[in-house]
């Protein structure tokens, strides 16, 4: 490549991280500022210390970060066992048996892809709100288990590259389709209950829309609406604002650093759904 | 793309041999014809709980003046949708879009530069993509605050311009109803970019190496190998981004949710319809605004099948 071109790649590659990280930089710096500190300095003016954590612990407290935290845990934890246990069920169902509804019940799943979910929130809060869910958890729990397309799918896909003669041979041996469920299929899917649990994790890490809705109640925040509720009471303490979304910030790049691989892996083979 | 966990799959190796020792004998026969119902069971009463039936009431909600307590619901025909098409403020929200979907053309020209020129040899490679996919891990109400920070007076961008002496530049970022679709837009693009530009990566990327060394054999110039080697095998990729783009435009919320509160013409369809089913309590106008826009993304996902040929959308 001649020496001007390269010169056009890297600066575009710089410019781009630039662009993507100068907004973040000047937050970490505004969170390590005084109140009266942020007043008197601009974005760019580095923070007199560097260690000042005075206000990751007014939003870890007055934030009500630590509930929304525990609150996630607990969506988390059961959104997305139950998602792998639904979607690795279905997944079974359809490509290992042969059944009359088949056709029937994978154009069901086919068709509810075109369906998005933020168009029928309207109806489905009445059904939400019927089932008695409303201003729970488990009505987020409820809604991220049931519309999981995008994991039967990549069950599905996998499931395909796992011989069908074993669970043959299994039957041979007295297996009965639970034990082979259970026993065969469910450790072997492993690979794919990874990438499962890596994007189903952090779309519902990242997810507002639905807690902010089904969810209204003050000691029911979510990362998200813990966040989000900061914009009222802390609305001219920009310094304890940015201190939140570093707190939220830190473990999405956690996650990142240390499973780099499987997240590239897991988006590009869930997108293409 | 799928390949990818197919690939892992074939990798996975095991002897027939290698059973459970528990495996003991037959018991519920391999014949039953309920089995595969069984595991069905729980997958498709959810399917149809919280997607098909919402989708069906929702088209009954839209013909009623339902005001989503009242114990009736009235019948008003095509009231509801006669309102969306006649009642400019409520018709709006689709001019809003356009900024969104302009804005993804911008996102996915952006997304193919990076995703090519990263798929030749380059130094800090992996660091690079790091930090152009990141943005899309990112919470999205973390995005908007920091978006806000960057666009608020005397914010970050205010700095900037001032730091290059061009503070006549200097405005309400957020508040100008002539220009705020464009901040969000940008934040839209900010926020997605690293998730088209990893997909295009994936796909160049699983283009046979050999290729380009005939064609450089042949003398073919970069553009040349990017016009017909990286071009043609990215095309699928590149129809499903554009799909997304629609359906993704028209379905806007968190950004201008959370940044402008959908002030000053900046209510996109969601904002709008969540408005009205919830804050104005009329869940028949509502639900008809919610049918016309999946009415939309559905036409816009036929055409797309039509123009753009299936490659392996497909369960079975």
């Amino acid at each position: 490549m001649s020496y001007v071109a390269k010169t056009a790649k890297y600066a575009t590659l710089v410019l781009a991280c630039l662009v993507t990280l100068l907004p973040i930089s000047v937050i970490v710096m505004a969170s390590l500022k005084t109140n009266q500190e942020f007043f008197t300095t601009g974005p760019f003016d580095a923070p007199g210390n560097w260690f000042n954590l005075e206000n990751y612990v007014t939003a870890f407290t007055r934030g009500k970060m630590v509930q929304g935290f525990a609150n996630t845990a607990f969506i988390l934890l059961f959104s997305v066992a139950g998602t792998i246990l639904i979607g690795t069920m279905a997944a079974y169902a359809i490509d290992r048996f042969e059944f009359r509804l088949k056709k029937t019940v994978i154009a069901l799943f086919l068709l509810a892809t075109l369906v998005p979910g933020v168009t029928t929130q309207v109806a489905t809060f009445q059904i939400v709100n019927n089932l008695g869910l409303y201003n729970t958890r488990w009505a987020a729990i409820a809604l991220f288990m049931g519309t999981d397309i995008v994991s039967i799918y990549i069950f599905v896909q996998f499931l395909r590259g796992i011989p069908k003669e074993l669970d043959e041979a299994a039957t041979l041996d007295g297996a009965n389709h639970l034990t082979i469920y259970r026993r065969i299929i469910l450790p072997l899917l492993k690979p794919a209950i990874a990438t499962v649990v890596i994007i189903k994790g952090i779309a519902v890490y990242n997810e507002f829309y639905t807690p902010f809705l089904y969810m209204p109640g003050r000691d029911l925040g979510v990362i998200s609406t813990s966040l989000f509720r900061f914009k009222g009471p802390f609305g001219g303490q920009w310094e304890v604002i940015a201190a939140g979304v570093i707190i939220v910030l830190i473990p999405t790049l956690l996650a990142f650093l240390a499973l780099q691989k499987y997240i590239y892996n897991g988006f590009t083979s869930g997108a293409t759904k | 793309m799928s390949n990818v966990v197919r690939a892992e799959a074939a990798g996975t190796r095991i002897e027939a041999g290698q059973l459970p020792a528990t495996a003991r004998k037959p018991r519920g026969g391999w014949g039953w014809r309920g089995t595969p119902y069984v595991f069905l069971a729980v997958p498709l009463v959810l399917l149809v709980v919280f997607t098909y039936l919402p989708v069906v009431n929702m088209f009954w909600y839209s013909l009623t003046s339902w005001d989503g307590l009242d114990k009736t619901k009235e019948f008003v025909g095509l009231d509801n949708y006669v309102a969306v098409f006649t009642r400019p403020e409520l018709f709006r929200v689709f001019y809003v879009s356009l900024y969104y979907f302009a804005a993804s053309f911008v996102q996915m020209a952006l997304a193919l530069y990076f995703a090519t020129i990263l798929s030749f040899s380059t130094r800090f490679r992996n660091l690079f993509k790091g930090i152009l996919f990141f943005p899309y891990l990112i919470n999205g109400v973390a995005i908007a605050l920091i978006f806000v920070f960057f666009f608020k007076p005397d914010g970050t961008l205010d700095s900037i311009l001032a730091l290059f002496g061009a503070e006549n530049l200097q405005q309400q970022w957020l508040g100008n109803p002539d220009i705020n679709n464009i901040s969000l837009a940008s934040t839209s693009v900010w926020r997605y970019m690293g998730l088209n530009f990893v997909l295009f990566l994936g796909a160049i990327q699983s283009i046979p190496g050999q290729l380009y060394e005939a064609a450089e054999l042949d003398g073919a110039s970069r553009f040349q190998q990017f016009r017909y080697i990286i071009a043609p095998s990215i095309k699928p990729i590149i129809g499903l981004s554009f799909i997304l783009a629609i359906s993704g435009s028209l379905a806007v919320f968190e950004i201008p949710f959370i940044m402008t509160g959908g002030a000053n013409g900046t209510a996109t369809f969601v904002i709008q319809t969540v408005d009205m089913a919830f804050e104005s309590l009329k869940v028949g106008l509502g639900s008809a605004m919610a049918v016309i826009l999946l009415v939309i993304v559905l036409v816009v996902t036929w055409v797309q099948r039509k123009v753009v040929p299936e490659e392996k959308v497909n369960l079975t």
